[in-house]
């Protein structure tokens, strides 16, 4: 597997993360390199194997739909960059 | 009398403290005098003194009242990637940097509720990415041990504590802390505790509460307890584990009280030895303790087998997609909005503003993986990698399985290697082999420990690994404590 600039900028994108041209031809290198590496898992047969879906086999636990938490506004908002009047604020968004 | 404390197991400051001994405040203090004098390992991203010695005072008041809890007093280390209220939690990550939550992991709350001594935060891998913690925002962590050359004189050059839970391993090692949380979510816990000859067990996933515990990849991510002892590990595993409706995937079954359980009695035991894990170019040190490993525990009472498990050579590849994967959807929460880092460039928009924070905030292993996640997991890509991933790690997990008709316990070098020197591994894919043996456990959600169990050619500690069946980790423990006794690991840095 050999991943483009085109590929790379793609990818970062998708992940919101930002990155430089000067980055691009490295990253394309070493995903290329790791993702060649593991494209060794084709060669196993998985002909009427099911995907792993949980390691330790439970039930999914139901509980009454009932408000258990809330009231920690200050609580929620502590960690904010900016936090506004109560709100999570953000740089403005003008489509 | 300082030193001394700093010395003993955590059975032997249980006892002390409750014979009145020694105080838990004295103890405290000896731990923290011993942090003060080990800075230079760089084991810790946050100290709290004045939460232990608070805490310590407090574990007096309830010894003396006959109140106390199974830790009180006992001086401990968290990792930083456990959410510990009032105290900044940073995952080791600059993306962190400040984030002080609000509230208490459920792990380290249940520690803390024994009557636990909270030392500090304990640096580590940058989301417990890495096997050497070289990648912490917050700089590497160095093991405190040094390599000695045929004359016994030691050869310059740090060494790596291993990784993720690097920190953790340095901190219990150098005596700073009695016991410490780690994670393990490829072999995190298991592989420091390997370079820096001490205990260390990852439990059945779903023993411990992911609850409060910052997410990489979900499904394989598990806590576990760092000791010295292989009864230290259990008496800190029986507080750590419990059912929690917080986390999903918590499982619901009784707790056991490991450290009572323990016997080192292994008649009627079954050891499988994987073929598969006796890998071309395997150190002749490490197949050598291997083989005595297996005669140790033979003496214990236990038989040997030799089983197959035989898509191990697949294991890697598989973490190497499920946990990127996982990883790349975990950490999408960093957005720079909640909490944690916000980079705005000049007149930036919102999205602008993600990726400046994203690109700022996780250093270079930890993009690189978000990046393999989201490739993964993209349209077009996503049945070729992730699907046949999942499908292979079923396979993985059946050939466990089909191991357990035939024997109780497996025994495996715990890593191919002893602890290497920092940039040693500078290529990604040579780092990802260093978790050849720990990371197919994980994937199957087994528990399974590292216990020291020799020293290299250059003196440095080697672990042998322990995996279990799901849920068994008396037996696991067992057999470590089988071998802790057998081996007389004695060395120290």
């Amino acid at each position: 597997m050999s991943v483009d600039a085109e590929t790379v900028r793609k990818i970062a994108r998708l992940a919101r993360i930002g990155i430089t041209d000067a980055q691009v031809a490295p990253l394309a290198d070493e995903l290329s390199t790791i993702l060649g590496w593991i494209e060794q898992l084709g060669e196993v047969d998985t002909t009427g194997v099911a995907p792993m879906t949980a390691v330790i086999p439970t039930h999914l636990a139901w509980r009454a739909d009932a408000v258990t938490d809330g009231g920690v506004q200050a609580k929620v908002l502590f960690n904010a960059p900016d936090a506004t009047s109560g709100f999570f604020a953000v740089p403005k968004v003008i489509e | 009398m300082m030193t001394v404390l700093t010395d003993l197991s955590i059975a032997a400051m249980k006892s002390g403290l409750r014979t009145r001994d020694f105080t838990a405040v004295e103890l405290t203090e000896a731990h923290l005098d011993a942090m003060a004098r080990a800075r230079h390992l760089n084991a810790f991203i946050v100290e709290t003194p004045d939460i232990a010695r608070a805490q310590a005072v407090a574990a007096d008041a309830a010894l003396a009242a006959g109140t106390a809890g199974p830790l009180a007093g006992i001086p401990i280390g968290i990792k930083d990637l456990f959410c510990t209220a009032g105290v900044q939690t940073t995952a080791g990550s600059n993306i962190l940097k400040g984030f002080t939550p609000q509230y208490e992991s459920t792990v380290s709350g249940k520690l803390l509720a024994d009557g636990a001594v909270m030392l500090g935060k304990l640096n580590m891998d940058e989301f417990a990415m890495g096997s050497s913690n070289e990648t912490s925002a917050f700089g590497k962590v160095i093991s405190p041990w040094h390599a000695h050359g045929s004359d016994g004189q030691p050869i310059a050059g740090d060494l790596v504590p291993g990784g993720s839970s690097g920190g953790s391993a340095a901190a219990v090692a150098a005596r700073i802390v009695a016991g410490a949380t780690g994670t393990d979510t490829g072999g995190s816990i298991r592989q420091p505790a390997s370079f820096v000859g001490i205990a260390g067990i990852k439990p059945t996933y779903g023993r411990c509460s992911r609850w409060g515990v910052v997410a990489f990849a979900s499904s394989l991510d598990q806590a576990g307890p760092m000791a010295r002892t292989v009864e230290d590990c259990a008496l800190l595993l029986t507080s750590m584990c419990g059912h929690d409706p917080k986390d999903s995937t918590s499982l619901n079954v009784a707790v056991p009280d490991f450290a009572a359980a323990l016997t080192g009695d292994l008649r009627g035991k079954r050891i499988g030895v994987p073929k598969e894990y006796r890998l071309d170019g395997i150190d002749p040190t490490i197949a050598a303790l291997w083989d005595q490993g297996l005669e140790w525990l033979k003496a214990a009472g236990a038989t040997v087998v030799d089983v197959s498990l035989p898509h191990t050579k697949y294991a890697l590849p598989v973490y190497y997609i499920i946990a990127p994967a996982e990883a790349s959807s975990n950490l999408a929460r960093y957005d720079g909005v909640r909490y944690g880092l916000r980079v705005t460039p000049p007149g930036g928009n919102l999205a602008d503003m993600y990726e400046a924070t994203r690109a700022a905030g996780f250093g270079h292993e930890v993009q690189r993986r978000i990046m393999i996640g989201t490739y993964v997991l993209s349209a077009g890509f996503y049945d070729a990698y992730y699907t046949q991933a999942q499908k292979v790690r079923t396979l993985i997990a059946q050939d466990f399985d089909a191991a357990w008709n035939v024997c109780d316990l497996l025994l495996t070098p715990t890593a191919p290697s002893a602890a290497f020197a920092f940039g040693a591994k500078a290529d990604p894919l040579a780092m990802y082999l260093n978790d050849v043996f720990t990371v197919p456990a994980s994937l199957a959600g087994l528990p399974a420990m590292s216990v020291p169990a020799g020293l290299s050619a250059d003196g440095l500690p080697l672990g042998l690994q322990i995996i279990g069946r799901p849920l068994d980790e008396v037996g696991v423990l067992d057999a470590g404590l089988a071998i802790e006794r057998a081996a007389g690991f004695s060395a120290r840095p």
